[in-house]
């Protein structure tokens, strides 16, 4: 039996162009605005002004189907734009499809990044009661679940403390609380667990498992590749829009790495989204490139060989002196691992010049795993030009060695560094 | 968790008689979906309650600010427009007259401003969770109804500290409180679309309902203006034709009919109130026809 049931399922904006010549995003005008481009067209392309005002479409959605089935935990990844919020939105029912349909069978609670629905004026019960009533509870129905809700966000003592002074952390615990326990028959998570510890982020990822075993349908988004391997047996990969891929998660994560790895990183490439990309400008990086010692650019890194990484620069205001950062992140917590730091160079660069190092980590002994890489570029610490934070593939490290010449169990390999260590003076 | 497990036998049964939510893309009119409001009256509740607590919970006098505005606005345009400038009143105290006359208003002004904001004041709930989008100006007018029962009290006060007795004609209140809401609303939502698409509204706004307060008979009577208008254009069809104009105004009816109802006598005529009444029903359905029309649209907007 579906669950959600999506059938050539489109969004598209319109982007206008303004009076000025410049192309926005369908947001809101200014009457000066419009007025204007009424003017100026009625004055320059007087042909034109009876023709509809000149727009492209942009599409956020294009003709996505898909059918999940009730009880299904499906993972949704793809690169930022890709479309996956925009799908998310949709079958919430936040934003209307211009084209195609979906077919939602029961009530469908949704937690789109931090904090969806809350009232920062209004207190934590206040606000578990509204969001109740948002997915067509009764209050009766509300009150049985309350002390669940509080008792699973851990905000017990905030309770009556309006939510916009809860910190971040307890802000996301009471959203997903909500969401999670007020048995929607569809549950829509949005890469919203990194923003709780890692505690937390278990204990939702519990919850959600919980959720879907009393045969509650779970949505997942995340760029958390090992979140959504442990959770989602189902993933879809979404390019431009589109559903490209739609299976088993190990192979869609496989796929999708390998897509990523081939893709380049240059200096304008995801430059408006400061989760991924941030930075003065000064300097872009305008290549990032990890090879093994043959120059090859492998999916997976054998545990305990050389990483070279290729970093090309482009300078585009002058600047005195350049030092690169790389930083290994964990594929689970999202912490850092640890962090290489060179001076490229201390000359003054200007603008137009462009370079290439090499960092190399010769031996590197990572056990098998996901690790996202951070690269910045910049002056001190507190002068990023650049930095390129989870954009790229993150650097995957496996091993061929059998449990016998390891240390470890490479099935389930636990920690991050891969240290020597020897039996000795056995008694 | 415990407690979640113990839920979990009782609600394991999601059957196939789940109602089935079809999502596509709307078009035309909309009509306006009561069924689907009255599913969320919680809701309703739960936002205009939420109204009144942000507006008053960091405030020390809370509502007495309402009472205060009130009672000092009343005195202000009493002695300025009464004692030096002498306007008529129709024959009744000035504060009693203004009083009545800003009940009215402050009524019409706070709903079309409220319902006119709500869309924008809202953003971030709208673009975060469905609901019916109607019911956040709805709500903004339950809250405004709150503060007119604290206004209708401080006019109590005026009508007993000036003797004014209570006639039948207060039976006629809530009729007039009616059209008022309705036609506040229609114009509000029409502006709520208007607010979300260009926010020129924004500070359009508060100047338009300047301009529509004093051409509105607030501080002067309605009389005024055609006993002005006859003496100008002695028997002329212009005076006619400007009474006409100046009765155009819905605000006047309303503020007539207010007067009517609580003080007994009044420059009310039967023409304004078929008027006001043509003109509720009108507003009314132009206002959730656009706001329904254009709703879906917010979210890519806003």
């Amino acid at each position: 039996m579906f669950s959600i049931r999506a059938h050539n399922l489109s969004k598209a904006y319109r982007i206008y162009h303004t009076a000025t010549g410049d192309r926005q995003l369908h947001t809101y005008r200014t009457l000066r605005e419009d007025i204007m481009w009424i003017a100026k067209t009625a004055v320059t392309r007087p042909s034109d002004f009876f023709q509809k005002r000149t727009s492209e479409m942009f599409y956020a959605l294009r003709d996505v189907s898909f059918e999940i089935g009730q009880g299904e935990v499906v993972g949704i990844i793809g690169r930022n734009g890709a479309g996956k919020s925009t799908l998310l939105k949709v079958l919430s029912r936040i934003t209307e499809p211009s084209g195609g349909s979906a077919e939602i069978r029961g009530r469908v609670g949704s937690l789109l990044e931090v904090g969806t629905g809350f009232s920062g004026e209004l207190t934590g019960r206040e606000n578990i009661y509204m969001n109740g009533s948002i997915l067509g509870m009764r209050r009766k129905e509300i009150q049985r679940h309350f002390d669940e809700i509080v008792a699973f966000s851990e905000v017990e003592q905030f309770i009556d403390t309006p939510v916009k002074r809860y910190s971040s952390g307890m802000y996301m615990r009471l959203a997903f609380a909500v969401a999670a326990h007020l048995e929607p028959e569809i549950l829509i998570v949005d890469e919203v667990l990194a923003v709780g510890d890692l505690a937390f982020q278990k204990k939702c990822l519990g919850k959600m498992d919980d959720v879907s075993k009393q045969g509650r349908t779970v949505l997942f988004v995340s760029h958390n590749m090992q979140t959504i391997r442990a959770l989602c047996p189902r993933c879809i990969l979404m390019k431009q829009g589109k559903v490209v891929l739609d299976g088993d998660t190990n192979t869609v994560i496989d796929i999708y790495n390998r897509e990523v790895s081939q893709s380049d990183v240059d200096a304008r490439t995801a430059i408006t989204d400061s989760r991924l990309r941030r930075g003065s400008g000064e300097v872009r990086f305008s290549g990032i490139h990890v090879k093994d010692v043959a120059g090859n650019k492998p999916t997976f890194f054998e545990m305990g060989s050389t990483l070279r990484f290729e970093l090309s620069y482009e300078v585009f205001a002058p600047v005195q002196g350049i030092s690169a950062t790389i930083v290994l992140k964990s594929g689970r917590s999202g912490e850092m691992v640890t962090s290489v730091k060179h001076v490229v160079t201390e000359r003054r660069l200007a603008a137009g010049e462009t370079g290439t190092f090499v960092i190399e980590l010769p031996k590197a002994n990572l056990r098998p795993g996901e690790y996202p890489l951070y690269f910045w570029l910049g002056k001190s610490t507190n002068h990023p030009y650049d930095v390129v934070d989870g954009l790229t593939a993150p650097l995957m490290i496996q091993t061929e060695k059998s449990a016998d010449e390891l240390s470890f169990d490479p099935s389930k390999p636990f920690g991050i560094f891969d240290i020597e260590s020897y039996l000795k003076d056995e008694r | 968790m415990p407690a979640s497990e113990s839920i979990l036998p009782a609600k394991s049964t999601i059957t196939n008689d789940l109602p089935i939510t079809t999502i596509k893309p709307s078009s035309g009119w909309a009509a306006l979906n009561l069924r689907e409001i009255w599913d969320y009256r919680d809701l309703l509740v739960t936002l205009a309650t939420r109204d009144l607590k942000i507006r008053y919970k960091q405030t020390v006098l809370g509502v007495l600010w309402v009472i205060l505005q009130q009672f000092v606005s009343v005195l202000i345009f009493a002695v300025i427009f009464g004692v030096f400038a002498q306007l008529p009143s129709d024959g009744l105290p000035h504060a009693v007259f203004i009083n009545t006359g800003f009940l009215c208003w402050n009524l019409f002004n706070g709903v079309t401003s409220r319902v006119a904001n709500s869309m924008l004041g809202n953003s971030n709930l709208i673009s975060k969770v469905y609901f019916p989008r109607l019911l956040i100006p709805l709500a903004g007018v339950m809250s405004v109804l709150i503060d007119f029962v604290i206004t209708a009290g401080v006019t109590a006060v005026f009508l007993f500290a000036f003797k004014i007795p209570l006639t039948l004609n207060i039976l006629a209140l809530p009729f007039f409180m009616l059209l008022t809401i309705l036609i506040a609303t229609g114009i509000g939502l029409v502006l709520a679309t208007l607010n979300v698409q260009y926010r020129d509204f924004v500070y359009a706004m508060p100047f338009m309902l300047q301009v529509l307060f004093y051409a509105s008979p607030i501080i002067f009577p309605s009389s005024m203006i055609t006993d002005k208008l006859s003496t100008l254009f002695a028997e002329n069809a212009l005076a006619s034709w400007f009474g006409f104009l100046f009765t155009l105004n819905p605000v006047v009816g309303l503020v007539e009919g207010f007067r009517w109802s609580l003080l007994g006598k009044s420059s009310l005529t039967p023409a304004m109130v078929i008027s006001d009444i043509i003109f509720a029903i009108a507003l009314f359905a132009i206002g959730t026809a656009v706001f329904r029309r254009f709703e879906r649209r917010f979210v890519d907007v806003i």
